[in-house]
């Protein structure tokens, strides 16, 4: 009896739309998802299409001219182009460099998630099925892991692996399985007690099935916000990483790397080399959590009127 | 806490005194997404000093929102539209927010379902107490300290100093709503307005709590609106009651009357419907089909679909009819009503 | 209540037990320790004395018992680089540390509860929208871009502030602090900042929502039945029943600040643990890492300790409920 002094009764009734188009109708109706989400389209385009539009391979060192090095924005370049947004400490322009890095950004984001998604969810798929002692050490396993930063983890498997792209993705992932586990496991819980799960248990169904036709529908949409919020969380962590020099290698270079080049240049006001790279970075993370808000209001049953 | 004389309304050659409370085509409104929820409309009652009305009716009646709006508690999307609220003779509605909170707590105190719920689980009693006296008077701390042990006192509770230094979780739900009483009593109220203080509560419980309060309104002179679905609870402590469906009054009267000699079908239906007035062995009677959803409310009564007694007319509304006789005057609100209107036995 | 305490303090042993497992099974089972507590640019004569010394070529168990034997007595090993006890380098460094994330954690406190009052109870006002909007920019922008903005803004451009160090130290019981010193204060100001950013963002969220779900309470409702003035609903009966929650986040929180100090240390030279971290990884002091590793895994179990204790005390149904059992 919490409610609002209110009539009871009001609830108007939307049977007869599919679960997708309400989803997809629930979430456009935000305005400030659609723009993050049309943002992130954008964002992701430009990082696929990267090597057509941008206006310098930025690690052709062929192009690159040392004396067009640390040029401010706008400035017009000795073959002609113009330096949109500047040119860092080896004369690359920052425009395609951010381009590229934001390829490489968004790249271990997604993989790093993805796989952590794979890895989390068959390991709290499997210990929400096997139940019993193997259930809670598994979850306390995992509660232990969360309560530590994320990026403590990531240093100490640095530290001990080394670096490298594998490595650093390798920590990504050992970093996140652990919430998708936990979700799935959640979700898991609740279905479980569910009593259509009883009766295909005694109707003796291949537990297989159970498991993938029943469990994991359900736990699809927490898993798909989480995953949302981590790529971002995981693009912000390997920047974070790189702008330490503990994250992926120069050959690779992501936006964290651009902005610790540029780091050192800071103090002589030429901000740009790290200012731009900032900006894209900002935009993708903010895009992604933009619609990551949104999504976790729609498909939040609780929330559903 | 001093006791008044005499209880209940003084008549005079017929002439009832000012009432305390007058409320007049009172009107609620919910205005949702879905659309306009009517969830008072046009609610009309006096209250005599010490007088116990009881606002009965079946959830979505909109019985506890006429609660709220008197006391200036009704939550957006929701406000008071229309009609009046006096309360001796002041305007209620339309005040301004910082005069009305002088009011309530003050002149007109409420009550709450839940006990369980309506203490604040992580503050003490005598915090809880102290403040509703500190928000409309200057007296010190001990001498608010020293009102609500009195108060605890008058409602039964026993060791009051102890039960002052506890938190709501250490008492039983008899004894929280012992303290939501007390709170409501400690400035000397006009009004209270109780919204099912005793559905929550065990049966032998309730008996206690309708007794004190009883007793407490004969003893302050303090006007009662006892808000219930629970004609039983109705039948032994009101002077007068007031039959609400669909947020409109069906039938109000004296309590007496109305309970033997019911003119409303829907008040004939909810007595037949009490258990213990039905034979050993019969059928339990039931009013057929459900309350409307107050947000697509048909043309004309809002009781046509389930009554026995419809004709023709009442598919136009009908507005309140008075009975003749002494003022306050029996209102029954139907085109055919059980009792005729000239008032043959 | 002694119970409990009881109970969970032998919990967090267990737990810290498990850590320093894990740890040497990094150092010694996994990772070269050799590598890892043996200077590699030691000529070979003295690296073979240094094995038989730190009995690396001994069985696992037993270097387990010797690893935790030195960890009890504060021995976790030297540092390449200083050649000093790499636990007295990072006790050295720690004031450093938690005086940053304290006064992080007091501006997100003091800025965060009040300004997710604000957005809880008037969620749909212009300023409401404002700070939701603002706080999903703060925990969206990553750290060390923001440290390096407010250089950018506050050192280089408007040169109020400095950019790096900690400047000149005062004592207190024989603790080089900052903050007594208006030096101090200045040299503190940004990184504090800096760090408090992403905690501030989640302090206002997750006060904004405790808001809106305490604000439906039926005892908000019996609060203002009774005639009290909407700030004493708020700011004593809605605080009150939010604070508890909060406070065990406020608490969990400050182990993750001392995490995150490592990115604000390396943005603006702060002298604290963090740097330390970051210079030994680079520079491949490993001693010093086992130590840091072990020293923040103490601290954060510490911490868990001290906040699921602390809430037992403030939540008086949880505290009398032990009383009685």
């Amino acid at each position: 009896m919490s409610a609002p002094a209110g009539p009871r009764g009001m609830a108007g009734d939307r049977a007869g739309e599919s679960p997708a188009a309400r989803i997809a109708a629930d979430f456009l109706a935000n305005p400030v998802a659609v723009f993050g989400l049309v943002l992130l389209g954008c964002i992701v385009l430009l990082a696929v299409i990267a090597p057509l539009v941008s206006p310098q391979d930025p690690y052709d060192l062929a192009q690159l001219d040392i004396v067009d090095a640390r040029l401010p924005p706008g400035s017009v370049s000795g073959s002609g182009g113009t330096f949109w947004l500047g040119t860092d400490d080896q004369g690359r322009d920052m425009l395609s460099a951010i381009l590229y890095g934001l390829r490489i950004s968004l790249a271990v984001g997604a993989i790093s998630t993805f796989l952590a998604l794979l890895i989390g969810l068959t390991l709290g798929l499997l210990a929400a099925y096997l139940g019993g002692r193997v259930e809670t050490l598994a979850m306390r396993v995992v509660d232990i892991q969360l309560s530590f930063p994320a990026i403590l983890i990531a240093l100490i498997l640095i530290a001990v692996l080394g670096q490298g792209t594998g490595k650093v993705i390798a920590a990504l992932v050992t970093i996140q399985w652990a919430y998708y586990a936990r979700t799935v496991r959640g979700a898991a819980l609740v279905e479980r007690r569910k009593e259509y799960v009883e009766a295909a248990r005694c109707l003796a169904l291949p537990p297989l099935r159970i498991v993938f036709r029943h469990l994991l529908p359900n736990c699809l949409p927490p898993l798909i916000v989480v995953a949302t919020v981590q790529v971002a969380a995981a693009i912000a962590l390997e920047a974070t990483l790189s702008f330490l020099g503990l994250g992926l290698p120069i050959t690779e270079p992501s936006l964290g790397l651009l902005i610790a080049n540029g780091y050192q240049y800071l103090l002589s006001g030429k901000y740009w080399i790290s200012f731009f790279p900032g900006i894209a970075l900002l935009l993708t993370i903010v895009s992604i959590n933009l619609v990551a808000d949104q999504l976790r209001d729609v498909l939040n049953p609780r929330l559903q009127r | 806490m001093s006791v008044v004389g005499a209880a209940g309304p003084a008549v005079c050659a017929g002439v009832a005194p000012a009432p305390v409370l007058e409320v007049s085509g009172l009107r609620t409104h919910f205005f949702t997404k879905a659309g306009v929820v009517k969830a008072v409309d046009d609610v009309s009652f006096t209250l005599a000093r010490g007088e116990v009305l009881g606002l009965v009716g079946e959830s979505g009646s909109g019985k506890s929102i006429t609660g709220y709006s008197i006391i200036g508690l009704v939550d957006p999307p929701g406000r008071v539209v229309g009609g009046s609220i006096r309360l001796h003779g002041r305007e209620l509605t339309g005040l301004p927010a910082e005069e009305m909170r002088q009011i309530r707590g003050n002149r007109v105190a409420m009550i709450f379902q839940d006990p369980m719920m309506t203490l604040n689980p992580v503050l003490r009693i005598d915090r809880q107490m102290t403040e509703a006296v500190l928000a409309h008077e200057a007296v010190g701390k001990r001498a608010a300290l020293a009102r609500a042990r009195e108060a605890l006192v008058a409602v039964g509770i026993a060791s009051p100093d102890e039960r002052l230094r506890a938190y709501p979780h250490q008492f039983s739900g008899g004894m929280r709503q012992r303290v939501a009483i007390a709170i409501a009593l400690m400035n000397r109220p006009d009004v209270i307005i109780a919204d099912e203080p005793t559905t929550a509560l065990d049966v032998t419980i309730q008996g206690q709590i309708l007794f004190e309060m009883q007793k407490l309104a004969r003893e302050t002179g303090t006007a009662l609106v006892w808000i219930t679905h629970d004609l039983s609870v109705i039948a032994g402590l009101a002077d007068r009651v007031c039959v609400m469906y669909a947020g409109r009054v069906v039938e109000s009267g004296s309590c007496g009357e109305l309970l033997s000699r019911p003119a409303h079908p829907y008040t004939r239906g909810l007595l037949d419907s009490v258990p213990s007035r039905n034979p050993r062995r019969a059928r339990l009677k039931q009013i057929p089909g459900m309350t409307p959803p107050l947000i697509d409310l048909p043309a004309g009564c809002a009781f046509r679909e389930r009554c026995s007694r419809a004709i023709g007319r009442c598919a136009e509304a009908p507005g309140i009819t008075r009975y003749p006789g002494p003022v306050p005057a029996r209102v029954v609100r139907c085109h055919a009503p059980l009792v005729p209107i000239d008032g043959a036995a | 209540m002694l119970v409990y305490i009881i109970r969970r303090s032998l919990q967090s042993l267990l737990v810290l037990v498990a850590m320093s497992l894990l740890v040497f099974a990094g150092v010694y089972a996994i990772g070269n320790p050799v590598d890892i507590l043996i200077n590699p640019q030691a000529e070979q004569l003295e690296r073979e004395r240094a094995i038989a010394e730190l009995g690396l070529d001994r069985p696992l168990p037993e270097q387990y018992a010797t690893f935790i034997r030195g960890a009890l007595s504060g021995d976790l090993g030297r540092s390449f680089v200083h050649s000093t006890p790499a636990l007295s380098l990072i006790v050295e460094r720690m004031p450093a540390t938690l005086e940053l994330a304290t006064a992080a954690m007091l501006i997100a406190v003091l800025l965060g509860i009040p300004l997710g009052l604000w957005a809880g109870v008037k969620p749909d006002s212009a300023g409401g929208r404002a700070i939701m909007a603002g706080s999903i920019l703060g925990f969206s922008l990553p750290t060390f871009w923001v440290g390096l903005m407010l250089i950018m803004v506050f050192s280089v451009m408007l040169g109020w502030l400095p950019s790096n160090g900690r400047g000149p130290t005062s004592e207190l019981l024989g603790v080089p602090v900052s903050f007594l010193s208006l030096e101090g204060w200045r040299h503190l100001a940004l990184p504090a900042t800096n760090l408090a950013l992403f905690k501030l963002a989640l302090l206002i969220r997750l006060t904004r929502a405790g808001t809106r779900e305490a604000l439906l309470q039926d005892y908000v409702k019996f609060a203002r039945a009774k005639g009290l003035s909407n700030a004493r609903v708020i700011l004593v009966h809605v605080l009150s029943n939010i604070l508890i929650p909060i406070v065990t986040v406020i608490g969990l929180e400050f182990g993750s600040v001392i995490a995150f100090a490592i990115v604000t240390e390396s943005v603006f030279a702060w002298p604290g643990m963090g740097k330390l971290l970051i210079d030994s990884i680079n520079t491949l002091d490993r001693p010093v890492i086992v130590a840091y590793l072990l020293v923040i895994v103490a601290i954060f179990i510490v911490i868990n300790l001290a906040v699921d204790i602390l809430y037992s005390v403030l939540d008086p149904r949880v505290r009398l409920a032990e009383a009685k059992g």
